[in-house]
């Protein structure tokens, strides 16, 4: 695939560049960049003047559901959301059913992304068989089926000494470890951030510290055993700050932040809404704020969705009987667009390397730049666009999102995968990727 | 004023002026329960659905009398034995009943928040008769009676609302209530059972049974929800009787003219010794009686005066 893409703000964080010029893709690469260039005959333009052209977004934390629950989500409507949320990259989890903990499933969510993907799909595999928190997975034989991370994601693994051994193993393979980190026994049933407002609304509350206690414990044995470890939704302020010290230590630890969490908090769930109800759970105007400050000095890596769908009938009704989880792909840009970067909360540049070198180096995937010679994956901004976020209008099976009704401005306005358009403006163009 | 509110679904919304308007009517629907045919027209071709999906003597029993007494139609939907059990959600439930044309829906249900949901779903009116561990407003409301009639006035009274606070609706309600009355509240339990940030409610904490009676007017111990209880909050009913149970040597400390008041059902030997649920301060079955007035005035309030008006 050839294809000139004109006078946009070439924004690449990870080579440094941040200058209005032409790029020029060739053969699914990125070829040349440069001011002013011709594109050769037969070769497409696009004219991005006026938006922001950057690598393109990669998403290292959603639920495909496929297989299993396909009624939520399938690998061939998550990653349609994906390339419509300006996504060319997604890791999925590996709590479907089956669960991914062997190479069959590991096979066959390849083999669905090669047929019916929009976006390049990671899986990643379970640490432990059947996310049971029991014995070891055949970990090898994932690594070797291509997975490019483990976690048992969605439910904590208790026993450290399990946790333990599935940082040791995995070191010769290169994979970091994803923890969902969460002390099962102090969450208990909570439902909601343990604080006044869940005295008030009768919650059952889950305390900051049911993950900083996971988050001290993981990063005690990542420097135990020398393995990466990534603390996935990292949503409390304790957390940060055991994050940054085992950083400023040497211990291999990074961490993801969720739109959600940076954008919301406790408060929102006053009127019950299920849609408010994730795990983690919306913490507090001070936990907020230190997530945002880490954002910025790249304590946090990365941002990550935590795409999560549901069906409306597992999202209607009460909230103590509601599933855990948001749908995050299609609004995710948006919405950091419109309250983080508009305000001058977060520089542009910051934002974009969250979404593009960060995760990439997280996983250590391909991508999240335009040197010449990389996957001409792009994601194209258009920072002026105002829309209104519609849940109905999601290319994902699921509606569950809080922030339906929010008046935004900024939008993904076109992903290239390998040079390829796979969306303008919203609209999905059908092509196959892999 | 008049009533203006579709629903009644918490304390905490309740301007000062609602509470009272509840009260008075209340206070005014007592003169029926003294009849000898307990039965006035105010209601009668209405239709109330008690909709009850935790098990309920007291609460449900009361709101049907109150419809009774004002000549609605009550008919009651429990959990056990309807379509809950066959998997049907709440909202699928209420939809079913409204479908029956109910004017008002009273509901019961184990989550917090079960009630907001019903009136969001609903055109009819919805009354809460409990969410979780959220409200209770009926009860807040009929312990506010009860109150007031034996002491005469509601501002500046101090209240110790003593046991499981953690997991009782009607700590909230009340606490909201008071708090609104101008009344000093004081919460008191083990701190296991005392809800995270409750000072921020603006509520006295304390730990000690005899420190939080000492000098109040009203006593109210809350059941110890023993069938909610996870995770070791109390090491042993035992203990918890022992330190937190309510009884006369323990009342010694407390004023001559105090108030003892439970929501029932009492845990008798556990958070009340029986001599002090039968004892001469105990007007636990006044707030019964109560109950039905001011469930009264609350069907009526929503079904009678709002159609009326």
């Amino acid at each position: 695939m050839n294809a000139l893409i004109k006078g946009g703000r070439v924004l690449d964080p990870a080579n440094g560049v941040d200058t209005v010029q032409d790029l020029l893709i060739q053969d699914g690469k990125v070829a040349r960049l440069a001011r002013g260039l011709k594109a050769p005959e037969g070769t497409p333009t696009i004219d991005a003047s006026g938006k922001v052209v950057c690598p393109g977004f990669i998403d290292i934390h959603v639920h495909l559901r496929e297989p299993g629950f396909e009624y939520k989500e399938t690998v061939a409507t998550g990653t349609k959301a994906a390339a419509a949320g300006g996504f060319t990259a997604v890791a999925c989890m590996a709590n479907t059913n089956p669960v991914n903990d062997n190479r069959s499933v590991t096979d066959y969510i390849r083999a669905k992304a090669r047929s019916e993907g929009f976006v390049r799909v990671y899986p990643i595999g379970a640490v432990t068989r059947g996310l049971e928190g029991k014995e070891l997975a055949e970990l090898a034989e994932l690594a070797e089926a291509g997975c490019v991370a483990y976690s048992d994601d969605g439910l904590p693994i208790m026993n450290s000494a399990l946790l333990r051994r599935a940082m040791e193993y995995t070191l010769p393979f290169g994979l970091p470890i994803i923890s969902h980190a969460e002390d099962a026994h102090l969450v208990q049933g909570g439902v909601m951030n343990e604080g006044v407002v869940s005295t008030e609304l009768g919650l059952r509350g889950w305390p900051a510290a049911a993950e900083e206690v996971m988050a001290a414990r993981d990063c005690c044995l990542a420097e135990l055993t020398g393995a990466h470890v990534h603390i996935a939704h990292i949503s409390t302020a304790g957390a940060v700050r055991l994050v940054k010290e085992a950083k400023a230590r040497g211990i291999r630890v990074s961490a993801e932040v969720t739109p959600h969490h940076l954008l919301l908090t406790e408060e929102a769930i006053r009127g019950y809404d299920p849609n408010t109800k994730m795990a983690p759970p919306l913490r507090t105007k001070r936990d907020q704020e230190a997530l945002l400050e880490a954002l910025a000095d790249g304590t946090i890596d990365c941002i990550a969705t935590d795409h999560a769908p549901h069906a409306l009938s597992e999202k209607e009704g009460d909230f103590d009987g509601a599933a855990f989880g948001i749908v995050g792909l299609e609004t995710a840009a948006s919405v950091l667009l419109d309250r983080l970067v508009r305000p001058g909360l977060l520089p542009l540049p910051t934002l974009v390397e969250r979404f593009t070198a960060g995760p990439a180096r997280v996983l250590n995937l391909p991508g999240g730049s335009l040197a010449p010679g990389v996957e001409a994956d792009v994601t194209i901004l258009d920072l002026e666009r105002e829309l209104t976020i519609d849940p109905s209008g999601f290319h994902s099976k699921s509606r569950n999102t809080p922030f339906g009704g929010w008046r935004v401005t900024g939008m993904p306005w076109m992903t290239l995968i390998g040079g390829r358009v796979v969306m303008w403006e919203r609209v999905i163009k059908g092509a196959i990727v892999q | 004023m008049g009533w203006m509110r579709k629903d009644l679904l918490t304390i905490q919304e309740l301007e000062l002026a609602e509470i009272g308007l509840i009260l008075d009517t209340a206070a005014s629907m007592k003169e029926i329960a003294g009849r000898e045919i307990k039965k006035v027209p105010t209601l009668r071709g209405r239709t109330i659905a008690n909709l009850f999906y935790e098990p309920s003597t007291r609460t449900r029993t009361s709101f049907e009398i109150a419809g009774k007494w004002l000549s609605a139609d009550v008919i009651n939907w429990s959990a056990t034995g309807s379509s809950a059990v066959k998997g049907e959600s709440l909202l699928d439930t209420a939809r079913n009943i409204e479908a029956m044309s109910p004017d008002v829906v009273v509901v019961r249900h184990g989550a917090s928040g079960a009630a907001q949901l019903l009136a969001r779903a609903l055109k009819c009116a919805v009354v809460n008769a409990g969410d979780g561990a959220h409200e209770h407003p009926t009860q807040a409301l009929l312990d506010l009676l009860t109150i007031r009639e034996k002491k005469g006035h509601l501002e500046g009274l101090s209240v110790a609302i003593v046991g499981d606070v953690a997991h009782s609706r009607v700590a909230r309600s009340n606490i909201h209530g008071m708090r609104k009355l101008g009344m000093t509240v004081t919460v008191a339990g083990p701190p296991t059972l005392i809800p995270p940030f409750v000072q921020e409610l603006g509520v006295k904490v304390s730990h000690r049974l005899e420190e939080a009676i000492a000098d109040v007017d009203v006593i109210m111990m809350l059941r110890l929800q023993q069938e909610r209880m996870t995770g070791g909050l109390i090491p042993s009913l035992r203990e918890y009787a022992r330190y937190w149970g309510l009884t006369r040597a323990s009342l010694s400390g407390a004023r001559q003219d105090v108030l003892i008041m439970h929501p029932g059902p009492v845990n008798r030997g556990i958070e009340l010794a029986p001599e002090v649920a039968d004892g001469p301060y105990s007007v636990i079955l006044d707030q019964v009686a109560n109950g039905v007035a001011v469930r009264m005035a609350v069907l009526y309030l929503l079904a009678g005066a709002r159609a009326q008006a």
